[in-house]
């Protein structure tokens, strides 16, 4: 990440108070939705779909991947491709 | 720069980033593969099965619910720690640190309150394919949770006299300690619905 000077990692540190207060609000929200116990095609894709926003949170703020490296964003990508294939095997079995 | 190792206080001109860095980040990739192995395990278990209870009707939800707020507030504070070195407060970063090294203990603790109440209802991981791939998922994350535990006090504890030697250095170890304990958070994020929730 650049920018680490401290004047822009105080600008950071509300981002991640911020972010938190988001990750507790779709916590709250998933369980939330658990409870109305919806037919389970609709009740996986609102469960999958919060958790990936709460994880996009997580990498995007936390793990800085909003702003990193080419080579970084390579090697995930690269592993993206391999996680994709892996999950769609489940679907010829 | 250390003589033995190079580029692990400043970027490797190739990269961009530190070599720990880099390091670290490739073995999240393999972990991404670990732990999708096991996600997909647990498609096709639970669409080939001819009947799948419903998370909410054997695991405590509550219990659930207060490890995903533990995991996610250990996840903010281990951030603010390498924050707080990063604005010179080596005072906020122990305490931050320290935080999340509690955090992870509290989360240890309720994980085997919800173990036990399992085996009390003599729920086992052979008793049946639902109870096989929670206690394997949530134990490989529990492992993995110790694992940061481990990490983190090092840092905390022996590990951050290294801060006055080589400050640049300390908060790299700091930073890449994160980047794994962040991914132990994310992980935990999916689990959480799809084994609780659904």
């Amino acid at each position: 990440m650049s920018g680490h000077s401290p004047e822009e990692i105080k600008k950071h540190v509300k981002t991640y108070i911020m972010v938190f207060g988001a990750l507790i609000f779709l916590t709250i929200v998933t369980v939330g939705i658990s409870y109305i116990h919806l037919p389970v095609e609709q009740a996986v894709l609102l469960a999958l779909t919060v958790a990936t926003i709460k994880a996009s949170l997580v990498s995007l703020f936390f793990m800085h991947l909003s702003n990193e490296k080419k080579i970084i964003y390579g090697t995930l990508g690269l592993t993206g491709i391999f996680f994709v294939f892996l999950m769609s095997i489940t679907l010829y079995l | 720069m250390s003589a033995l190792i190079p580029y692990i206080d400043e970027p490797h001109p190739v990269t961009g980033v530190t070599n720990g860095k880099f390091g670290t980040w490739l073995f999240l990739a393999s972990e991404v593969m670990l732990f999708g192995a096991l996600f997909s395990t647990y498609i096709i278990l639970r669409t080939g099965s001819t009947s799948w209870p419903h998370g909410y009707e054997v695991l405590n939800i509550p219990m659930g619910t207060v490890n995903t707020v533990i995991l996610i507030t250990s996840s903010v504070t281990m951030v603010l720690a390498w924050a707080s070195l990063k604005m010179n407060q080596f005072g906020k970063f122990k305490l931050f640190l320290g935080t999340t090294i509690l955090l992870s203990c509290v989360f240890l603790v309720i994980k085997y309150f919800e173990y036990a109440a399992k085996f009390q209802h003599e729920h086992y991981p052979w008793s049946s394919t639902y109870f096989a791939i929670y206690f394997t998922m949530t134990g490989l994350h529990g492992i993995h949770i110790i694992g940061g535990i481990v990490v983190n006090g090092y840092l905390w504890g022996p590990g951050s006299k290294m801060w006055k030697a080589n400050p640049e250095q300390f908060a790299g170890r700091v930073e890449c300690a994160g980047l794994y304990w962040h991914f132990v958070d994310l992980v935990w994020i999916f689990l959480f619905p799809v084994l609780y929730l659904l």
